[in-house]
């Protein structure tokens, strides 16, 4: 059974991307553009990882990640944070808001994949 | 129901209503929660200056002067709006002295001179005399008039041939002196306050002004239809309508205006009582913030209904009833008994009021500056070996009280016949004038002596004797007639009323004008000639210099010597009692951390300067000074030591203001710096921010073109539609990274101000249908309707064309992009207005909140919360374009209602240099 995964990013192109590079390495991909819209696609089913980006409009990346910790029968998702925010205290913020991983924009595909696939193992 | 023994009940009554407030009053000051600690209190304890002669006098003056009653509380009004710099002041330096009367004072300022306190003991006491006598003339003819009830006989008619033991008078002065006495004479140390009376004495201005106000609004409103009815009746009578015009008839009325004016001003701060409760009897130097308000208003209270009742009687009685008892006879003739008891009442609240006050005020002074220095000075007598003298100064004290009364009583049968009450009060206003140079100089002028004071006091103090005092004793038939006719001897030249010729005033404006210049110049004249002793420069220092002086300390660094510190002890147990030496020895020593008596205490200066301090609060300053001289061994200052004292004391004030002004001016240099701290951590911030956002913006274009180039790269399989796709993305995305890279290149080159302008003569016009036809195709793409209206012609600007049509571009661009897709339209108008070219840009998009206009044009500032809002463009664009806006003295802003869209607008000024062209009328020179 492949995996399921959800990206939330409100930038249209890097959802192409992501969910083009995903679909192409075995993954079922869902998408959303927002973080209300990513907690619906939650609701509508639950995925094993979310890529959520940081900066997106009314529910931020890290509100939408202390929701997923709220819900117990939502923890045991992986989170995978994406922002072009790389400092230390937006990536520590990451962490204390529950993510598993926290990655810098731009990235490498390639790399992404071997992050994601190691968290799902 | 008024018969004599009803009357006398009543009286007593409320006179023991009196003896219960003050009771507890001082029951409350014990148990330390003093009822007078008030503003109201204070301001109403002032009012005693309202005695029998305001309750009854005022009402005889007007009938027959008018408004001629006045200056005798316009005086007073006038002169509390300068309390503030006179009272306060002496305030002040009577609680630093503490000083128990107006003759302490004086003493005190004047190198606490024995001689020159006794002088105003004197003048005090025979010029109050008068004014007690006035009293004791109310309370007995209001008394007589009330027991006729009701028939309405005037008391000069049924008086002759009394016995003292039958005359009212008499007894009226012998029960007021019963009374003062379990009043004022209690307590022993006359700083202490009298806190019963004062709170006695409020409640009987209270009582006073009710009363009045009674028989104001009975007369007016009950006799009469109001004012309006009064008045009109009243100016029907050729006689009364006079009466209103105040300068009318009497020769010299304006000096008799001035003079009387001046005389209550002066009256307001040295009559005896006054003084007591305005300085003495103070508790708190804020009090008079409210009084210098509340006292004229209660003055003005009390004046309301002088006119009504003047008239009212004077309409009701054409004859033989004096105008000084219409308040009284009013409401008699018109049966209203209670009305009428009410009005006795009232008189007497007045009358007991000033004599209760100004006898104790008079008794302290006869016992600490007349009598008491005489008896320390006889050495007979022993008294320094005395263990308790309190015994003795509160018997010298009730002992005054009587001996005053009863010359009051001697004065009223002596002279009070003759003359109306208000005249009797004048001779005592111009008696306590004659403390005015003193006093006032003393305060203010440094330079004034003792021998000066002694000189001015004793001048104006026999002028007075003679201009007033004789005349009033002569016209009783004391004195024989011919000695105010012609003059003593005959000599023509001296006559009481006209000396040296002066006729055509008044007698009081003729006494004060002749004391006053005596008084004046003897004081200015002999100060500056003769020199001051050393005693009485230090005593000048602290008295004019109060307020620099702070504490009681002020005093002692002036005393060099060496004491014994029993001997200080058992003197001042000597004269304020044990008990009471016990208490301030306490309460010196817990000052400075000591516990006396188990610790002893340094008789240095301070000890001395505080024992004589506490001996003066019960004796006087000046016997004060001569009894701790008994008992330490002073060594005398000189004069040049005393200025040294004073030099060094200014020196160090001097220096203090310095430090004061440096540690400003540090302050103000530390707070600047810390303002430009603060403002440099904002730009650092700033800075910070907009670093952390461009590397952001440049980021997320970054992204998308390096995954879409790995997919390409790792992937040659894709289908070709995808790969174009794919493509287009990337170029997309890499025209965005490279317009935000200009974006931000240009920002910084125009913020640094090494931007290139080229400027030239721009028709705003073509710019704008320019740019409108070069971004057709995307408002095409996008199906927004472009509207444009521009006028014919348009004047041109100066500016960068170039950079004009940046702007341009950006406001269409963002218009475009914020309308729907569409039913969007876009709306671009100029206009030529005062010296402007004026652009809007208006759309139908979804408009800005209010908030988020004003944070529009910063940079990467779109409006909403940055963590969730992305900016939809570079956030750049409307930065920039209204820095290029200003850069041509243009202004830009936008206004929107959040739903109907928004309009960006854009002020360019008109190009004043063209030629041929110039729509704008210049001024030009001829």
């Amino acid at each position: 059974m492949s995996r399921r995964v959800l990206v939330a990013d409100d930038e249209p192109n890097i959802v192409t991307a992501l969910e083009f590079v995903l679909r192409r390495a075995g993954y079922e991909v869902a998408v959303a553009s927002t973080g209300e819209e990513a907690l619906r696609q939650l609701e509508a089913q639950v995925p094993d990882l979310v890529l959520l980006d940081v900066m997106m409009p009314e529910l931020s990346g890290y509100d939408v990640c202390r929701r997923i910790r709220e819900r117990p029968e939502w923890r045991a998702i992986k989170v995978v944070m994406l922002s072009a925010r790389g400092r230390e205290p937006e990536t520590r913020q990451g962490m204390e808001a529950g993510a598993d991983l926290y990655v810098v924009k731009p990235f490498s595909n390639a790399e992404l994949l071997c992050r994601i696939a190691a968290l799902l193992r | 129901m008024l018969h004599g023994p009803f009357i006398v009940l009543s009286s007593f009554a409320y006179l023991g209503l009196l003896f219960a407030i003050a009771y507890y009053a001082d029951q409350r000051a014990d148990a330390g929660r003093p009822v007078i600690a008030s503003p109201y209190v204070y301001s109403l304890s002032l009012a005693v200056y309202a005695t029998a002669w305001t309750f009854y006098g005022s009402v005889g003056r007007a009938a027959s002067d008018g408004v001629g009653f006045l200056p005798i509380y316009i005086g007073p009004t006038l002169m509390i709006a300068l309390w503030w710099i006179v009272v306060r002041k002496m305030l002040r330096i009577s609680k630093q002295n503490r000083i128990t009367s107006l003759a302490d004072f004086v003493a005190s300022r004047y190198g606490k001179s024995a001689l020159l306190g006794g002088l105003v003991t004197v003048i005090a006491v025979i010029g109050i005399l008068p004014y007690i006598s006035l009293q004791l003339k109310a309370i007995s003819s209001s008394y007589s008039i009330l027991v006729q009830y009701p028939e309405i006989t005037m008391p000069s008619a049924q008086a002759a041939g009394l016995t003292i033991w039958s005359d009212t008078a008499f007894w009226v002065a012998m029960i007021l002196a019963a009374f003062t006495i379990a009043f004022g004479t209690r307590h022993l140390d006359a700083a202490e306050h009298h806190q019963g009376m004062v709170a006695a004495i409020a409640f009987e201005s209270l009582v006073k002004l009710l009363a009045f106000l009674a028989v104001g609004i009975f007369v007016t409103f009950g006799l009469y239809n109001g004012f309006g009815d009064l008045f009109g009746r009243a100016a029907a009578d050729p006689k009364l309508a006079a009466m209103l015009t105040p300068f009318e008839g009497v020769a010299g009325s304006y000096a008799t205006w001035v003079w009387l004016t001046i005389l209550s001003m002066l009256a307001i701060l040295f009559l005896p009582r006054q003084f007591q409760v305005a300085v003495i009897e103070n508790l708190d130097e804020k009090h008079l913030n409210k009084a210098i308000w509340l006292f004229p208003l209660y003055m003005l209270a009390i004046n309301i209904f002088v006119l009504p009742i003047a008239f009212g009687g004077l309409l009701r009685f054409p004859q033989g009833v004096d105008a000084d008892t219409f308040v009284l006879t009013l409401p008699m003739a018109e049966k209203q008994e209670l009305l009428a008891l009410l009005v006795f009442i009232g008189g007497l609240s007045a009358a007991t009021g000033m004599v209760i006050v100004e006898t104790i005020a008079l008794s302290t002074m006869v016992c600490n500056d007349l009598v008491m220095p005489v008896l320390l000075r006889m050495k007979r007598l022993r008294l320094n070996e005395q263990p308790d003298l309190t015994g003795l100064l509160l018997g010298i004290r009730r002992g005054a009280i009587v001996v005053i009364l009863v010359l009051g009583y001697v004065y009223f049968k002596a002279a009070g016949e003759a003359y109306a009450l208000v005249s009797i009060g004048l001779i005592s206003f111009a008696a306590v004038a004659q403390f005015a140079p003193a006093v006032l100089g003393g305060i203010f002028w440094k330079g004034g002596t003792r021998l000066g004071a002694l000189c001015g006091l004793s001048a104006g103090f026999l002028v007075w004797l003679y201009t007033l005092l004789l005349p009033a004793l002569a016209r009783s038939d004391w004195l024989p007639a011919g000695f105010l006719e012609n003059g003593p001897f005959g000599i023509a030249l001296l006559r009481p009323l006209a000396l040296f010729g002066l006729s055509g005033l008044d007698q009081i404006t003729h006494a004060m004008v002749w004391s006053m210049i005596a008084n004046v110049g003897g004081y200015v004249g002999v100060s500056l000639v003769a020199s001051p002793s050393a005693d009485e420069h230090r005593q000048a220092s602290l008295f004019v210099d109060v307020f620099r002086h702070t504490g009681e300390s002020g005093g002692a660094r002036f005393w060099r010597g060496t004491a014994a510190m029993p001997e200080l002890y058992s003197l001042l147990a000597r004269f304020t009692g044990v008990e009471s030496a016990d208490e301030a020895f306490r309460s010196y020593a817990a000052e400075r951390g000591v516990t006396w008596p188990k610790q002893a205490l340094l008789a240095d200066a301070a000890l001395v300067h505080f024992v004589e301090m506490q001996l003066a609060g019960a004796i006087g300053a000046a016997s004060a000074r001569v009894m701790v001289a008994s008992v330490v061994k002073e060594e005398a200052l000189t004069l040049e030591e005393v200025r040294e004292i004073l030099d060094e004391a200014s020196q160090v004030v001097v220096y203090s203001h310095r430090l004061e002004q440096k540690s400003r001016e540090l302050e103000a240099a530390t707070a600047e710096l810390r303002a430009a701290n603060e403002r440099l951590t904002e730009l650092d911030r700033l800075k910070d921010d907009f670093v952390s956002t461009v590397t952001h913006e440049l980021r997320t274009p970054l992204t998308s073109i390096r995954a879409f180039t790995q997919i390409l790269y790792e992937d040659p399989d894709i289908e070709r539609e995808q790969r174009m796709k794919f493509l287009g993305i990337i170029t997309k995305e890499t025209e965005r990274l490279t317009r935000l890279i200009n974006q931000v290149l240009d920002l910084a080159k125009i913020e640094s101000g090494r931007a290139e302008w080229h400027e030239s003569r721009v028709d705003m016009g073509e710019v704008i249908a320019d740019t409108v036809t070069g971004m057709s195709q995307v408002f095409e793409e996008r199906c927004i309707e472009v509207d444009l209206a521009l006028p014919a012609s348009m004047p041109p600007v100066r500016a960068d064309v170039d950079r004009l049509i940046q702007v341009m571009l950006n406001l269409l661009s963002n218009a475009a992009k914020f309308c729907q897709p569409g039913t969007g339209r876009v709306r671009v108008s100029a206009a030529d207005m005062d010296g402007y070219v004026r652009v809007d840009v208006r759309d139908n998009g979804p408009g800005i909140a209010p908030e988020e206009q004003a944070l529009i044009f910063d940079k990467f500032r779109q409006g909403g919360d940055t963590l969730t809002a992305k900016p939809h463009g570079s956030g750049l664009g409307l930065h920039i374009s209204k820095q290029i806006v200003e850069h041509f003295g243009g202004r830009m802003w936008v206004e929107s209602t959040p739903g109907a869209g928004a309009c960006f607008s854009f002020l360019l000024p008109i190009d004043r240099t063209a030629k041929g062209r110039g729509l704008v009328a210049l001024p030009m020179a001829p």
